[in-house]
């Protein structure tokens, strides 16, 4: 049971990621790939109906991390403390961002709300990649399953550890680079004209740097956490994650260039998909390391709660998951196909 | 280290406070949106349809606002009251992953099919995305009430041995009698704000005589709802509530009341000013017998006052305690009387030209904002010391790691950011309320490149 809660919370993660992953990069691209109020309003009508189910993925991942493993939740929100508020006051600015621009016909207002929309999607995918990096280096975790780390300290990933250093800020720039590209992907996917035409200009070259840096990353992860690697042996779903990493990466390098977006978009997110699975199956069944002794490290066996309630919990999570889902089916099928800048008064 | 709980209580309140400005309005507003949407359909009647469009504009803007100020209060469980978490985590987490599941993915996915989806998608399609909404908004208000209820007064749960409070029969803790009472409560005092919002616009409109056929009908359904709510809030709601209060939270009713000594025939005090040093009520207006009527249903009952009970186990704020019970008691009171008389006037026809009465229908709009905030501190002051009733008290619950430095740097972040919110909301409110609702109309474009689009 504990097996299984450890990946319906893993699933919920790489869900969110995958998913608000595009709304960030279209995010961190949008000043460069529409220049003109009516593009700017063309990559927000893109990504408008998504973004805010999309968003519904952390908080529901979690609130599944909360009812299965309430103290990892516990240690890791509070030990990574001025992190998480910094997430939060970010995620709220991009919300406002591209819920309120609409609002008002002025050059200005539009201006500011794009700097803000542009700001906080660049933020976000560095601080939830420090996250990751973060969960992979360990933290400080005491005898009682408790920590609590300064934003940084001397930028080594060792003890003394601070939320960034040079380990976790590496992951931040990943996974950045990666969203920015899957971003340009999903807007090349979802747009036509001239955002697509931008779009596509630049996607290849992210790609190909994104690909450069999870070299990077998975050597400097062998460094600081090298449990991942002797791991792999006995995880098959790391193995299944590799292949999906792989033919995700490969998919894009082939089908960006001949202009089949859709199957570049399904080649990064696998590629999105692969990484995180191969995490999760080589840190399994860890979810939060303790840097100072492995026995302290919370577990997925060792942080979760009783039998009854992970059963309890499994019965609405069966049910809720396919409504979620469906929902998303829904809403995709209804704004199917690719579209332009909706008139003003009708769209974002 | 009462300092360190000071800062992480006053954050949890300034931030759940300022917070629940926001969805107390939408959840009032669904309700209504769902009623006009639904008659316009079946109508066809263009007037409904206008009054619908503008006051799902005015929802979307409360509901990004409410989108974006919840999600720090979920977050706020695992960095500001870690041990809570970890000791509750396995009941309180069926609710808030619950409200995840069922709510927040079911609104999420309709929010933009309805703000922007009407003419794309026809009006099935649009009316579709409203009820989604009301549903979505109504049932994450349950999620959060059985949460709160679990805390005023747990049921279905066990003691674990090492402390931990775990969860013993779902279904127990889903309908823990205390959430019944709680939740129709609380939405009904939303379906008053929403009520006396819609009221106050029509109202402004009417004395400026402008949109007068929409003003009129949001007056009309805010009056009419508004009254019925207004009396369910009080009856049978708030009297289940008090009952509730009085057996399973005895302590907190003589703290409410500003209650020290022990009697029959206890008086109900309308106002006064607890002096909890000398332990009495300064200019205290009562009403003799009827708080023991009140509480217990019988005017010559006993009610016993703090002192019956150690201090230990004393609300920690007695005095913003008694407040915030009276200041919601007393305007809820009032509410039914501006209600009551406006449906005598409108079912007169004298309350559209009344225009003394629509200036105070008018004005009258942020006192159910204040009714349900001091609700809410009632609750939640009369619920101290306890974070779990009875069972976890609240200077255990803190994450103890988290140091005030932390958490004042914080809080300074969500005051400044908030305001800002706050300033930026009520801008684009009214803007919209000065558009007013014909510019709420979906123009009919005979640009075919705005066609198809969301």
């Amino acid at each position: 049971m504990q097996t299984l809660w450890f990946w319906l919370t893993s699933i919920m993660i790489v869900a969110y990621a995958t998913m608000d992953g595009f709304d960030f990069g279209a995010g961190i691209l949008h000043p460069f790939v529409a220049k003109t109020d009516r593009e700017r309003r063309e990559v927000l009508a893109a990504i408008g109906p998504f973004w805010d189910g999309n968003e519904v993925w952390l908080i529901a991942g979690g609130g599944t991390m909360f009812v299965a493993f309430p103290k990892v939740l516990a240690a890791g929100f509070s030990g990574l403390y001025l992190a998480m508020f910094l997430v939060l006051w970010t995620l709220l600015l991009r919300g406002i961002a591209i819920e309120f621009r609409s609002h008002v016909k002025l050059d200005l207002w539009r201006s500011f709300w794009d700097a803000v929309f542009f700001l906080a999607s660049t933020a976000l995918p560095i601080f939830l990649g420090a996250a990751l990096g973060n969960v992979i280096r360990g933290v400080p975790v005491d005898a009682q399953g408790q920590f609590n780390l300064p934003l940084f300290t001397g930028f080594a990933p060792t003890n003394p550890v601070g939320i960034l250093d040079w380990f976790t800020v590496l992951v931040g720039l990943f996974v950045f680079v990666t969203l920015v590209a899957h971003g340009a992907l999903f807007l090349s996917y979802k747009t036509d004209g001239t955002v697509r035409r931008r779009c596509r200009k630049v996607a290849l070259p992210l790609w190909s740097t994104a690909a450069g840096l999870s070299v990077l990353a998975t050597i400097a992860t062998a460094r600081v956490n090298p449990r991942i690697y002797t791991n792999l042996a006995t995880a098959p779903l790391a193995w299944l994650g590799l292949a999906l990493f792989l033919a995700g990466m490969a998919a894009v390098f082939v089908a960006q260039p001949k202009g089949r977006d859709g199957i570049a978009l399904l080649g990064s997110s696998a590629f999105i998909v692969g990484i995180l699975v191969a995490t999760a199956a080589t840190v399994f069944p860890v979810m939060l390391r303790s840097t100072l002794d492995p026995a302290w490290s919370l577990t997925a066996f060792n942080a979760s709660v009783s039998h009854y309630a992970l059963v309890s919990a499994a019965k609405w999570w069966f049910l809720g998951f396919p409504l979620a889902v469906g929902y998303f089916i829904v809403v995709f099928r209804l704004h199917r196909g690719r579209v332009s800048a909706p008139d003003d008064g009708e769209g974002y | 280290m009462t300092d360190a709980l000071f800062w992480h209580r006053l954050q949890f309140g300034f931030t759940a406070a300022f917070h629940y400005i926001f969805p107390q309005l939408t959840m009032g507003l669904a309700l209504l949106i769902v009623i006009w949407k639904t008659l316009a359909v079946r109508r066809n009647d263009e007037v409904l349809m206008r009054v619908a469009r503008f006051w799902i504009r005015i929802f979307g803007v409360t509901f990004a606002v409410g989108v974006v100020t919840g999600i720090p209060m979920e977050f706020q469980f695992g960095t500001n009251w870690a041990r809570f978490s970890e000791q509750t985590g396995e009941v309180i987490g069926q609710t808030l992953g619950m409200e995840g599941m069922f709510a927040f993915f079911l609104e999420s996915s309709f929010l933009s099919i309805l703000l922007w989806g009407e003419k794309r998608f026809g009006q099935k399609v649009h009316l579709a995305a409203a009820w989604a909404l009301f549903v979505g908004s109504w049932a994450s208000g349950y999620f959060i009430i059985v949460t709160n209820a679990f805390m005023q007064h747990p049921v279905g749960h066990q003691v674990g041995p090492n402390g931990q409070i775990q969860l013993q029969s779902l279904v127990e803790y889903l309908l823990n009698p205390w959430a019944l009472v709680e939740y129709a409560h609380n939405m009904l005092g939303a379906v008053v704000t929403g009520s006396f919002v819609v009221t106050s616009v029509g109202a402004y409109y009417l004395l400026r005589g402008q949109f007068v056929a929409e003003a009129r009908l949001f007056v009309k359904t805010g009056v009419i709802v508004g009254l019925l709510a207004s009396l369910g809030v009080a009856f049978p709601t708030g009297d289940l509530q008090g009952k509730l209060v009085a057996h399973h939270q005895p302590v907190s009713l003589a703290a409410m009341e500003g209650r020290w000594h022990s009697g029959t025939y206890a008086e109900l005090n309308f106002i006064g000013q607890p002096d909890v040093q000398n332990q009495k009520l300064d200019n205290a207006l009562r009403a003799p017998a009827l708080l023991s009527f009140i509480a217990n249903g019988s005017f010559s009952s006993n009610v016993r006052g703090l002192n019956e009970y150690p201090s230990d186990q004393w609300p920690t704020s007695i005095e913003l305690l008694f407040y915030s019970f009276h200041i919601m008691v007393g305007l809820g009171t009032i509410f039914i009387g501006i209600m009551a008389l406006a449906a005598l006037s409108l079912y007169k026809k004298r309350l559209f030209e009344w225009r003394a009465y629509l200036w105070l229908l008018m004005l009258a709009f942020p006192f159910p904002f204040i009714a349900n905030t001091a609700g809410w501190m009632t609750a939640e002051l009369g619920r101290q010391p306890w974070l779990v009733y009875g069972l976890s008290r609240t200077n255990q619950g803190y994450s103890h790691l988290v140091h005030p430095g932390q958490t004042v740097f914080t809080l300074l972040g969500f005051a400044g950011l908030y305001l800002v919110l706050g300033l930026l909301y009520v801008f684009l409110v009214l803007r919209e309320v000065e558009h007013g609702p014909a510019a709420a109309q979906a123009e009919v474009s005979p640009n075919p490149l705005a066609m198809g689009n969301p």
